[in-house]
């Protein structure tokens, strides 16, 4: 059992962390910063049921992510598309230009040269479920285990959503690629 | 099923061949596959050029979307908190005492 005078010390550091979540998930500055309100005060209500020792970044993840579906979302009434298209692996290292020889592959150049905002908008173009489960994997670096955790899905439906969400955002990544004329013409590259 | 990957790779001596290793590259890199999976993927990406470079360029994109995703967190929104919390203190204070009360 935790020590509720201790949660400031050891629960504001993830702020900076919990607050990019909330940005991704309501894709607005003022909600976000609600958001995090809500789930710090959520946290500190209930933080004696929080086991000392055990992960308390995914523990608060946990409640940002219930709060955010259960409270947030549900007032904003957001008809939410709950899939994806999905396409094929590789999706998007397969449409860069094969390197020319000299200087800089379209690979290089690309990876290089994704903005913030180009990264940010392309996970905010996810479907709620996926957006939280690639950024839960890919952005702040949890397990599958510890994703299951946090959204309260079996195993096997958080990879389902995190592999096709990456391919997705791959395909929006593509698009931006394609604008600096980085994606080669006519099909992709053989698979 | 033959598979050939990007600069045509054909089945190396490794149990796994391009498609396999592909359709793993995902949980591979994540750090999911069981040692003995992770074992065999790891040994086709030896042998595999192109299948390396697949895996590489992944990896690398994987930690570019990472680095792109930060936000510097409004000074006003760590005040708020902080006085939220403060404020709700106050109101547990009437309360049973806190383990470790401060002064």
């Amino acid at each position: 059992m935790a020590d509720r005078a201790r949660f400031a010390e050891q629960a504001m550091e993830h702020m900076t962390a919990l607050y990019s979540a909330a940005l991704r998930m309501t894709r607005n500055p003022a909600d976000a910063e609600d958001l995090v309100q809500e789930t710090y005060l959520r946290a500190y209500r209930s933080f004696d049921s929080f086991t000392e020792g055990t992960n308390l970044k995914a523990w608060l993840y946990r409640i940002l992510t219930n709060t955010y579906i259960n409270s947030y979302r549900a007032a904003k009434r957001r008809p939410e598309v709950s899939d994806v298209e999905d396409v094929e692996d590789l999706y998007l290292y397969h449409r860069l230009s094969p390197a020319q020889g000299f200087g800089r592959s379209a690979e290089e150049e690309a990876l290089a040269g994704f903005t913030d905002e180009e990264v940010k908008e392309a996970i905010e173009a996810l479907p709620e479920a996926f957006r939280i489960a690639v950024l839960l994997a890919d952005v702040e670096g949890f397990s599958y285990k510890e994703i299951a955790e946090i959204t309260e899905v079996p195993i096997g439906t958080v990879m389902s959503r995190i592999h096709r969400g990456r391919r997705a955002l791959q395909k929006t990544l593509a698009g931006f690629a394609q604008s600096r004329g980085l994606v080669a013409a006519g099909p992709a590259k053989a698979p | 099923m033959a598979h050939e990957g990007r600069g045509g790779c054909g089945d190396y001596a490794s149990y796994v061949d391009c498609a396999e290793a592909v359709r793993q590259l995902y949980v591979y890199l994540d750090g999911e596959l069981t040692d003995d999976r992770r074992l065999e993927i790891a040994a086709h990406l030896d042998e595999c050029g192109p299948c390396a470079a697949a895996a590489g360029f992944e990896a690398e994109l994987r930690a570019v979307i990472s680095s792109r995703c930060k936000d510097r967190v409004p000074d006003s929104l760590i005040a708020r908190v902080a006085s939220a919390i403060a404020a709700e203190e106050a109101c547990r204070g009437s309360g049973p005492a806190p383990s470790s009360a401060s002064a």
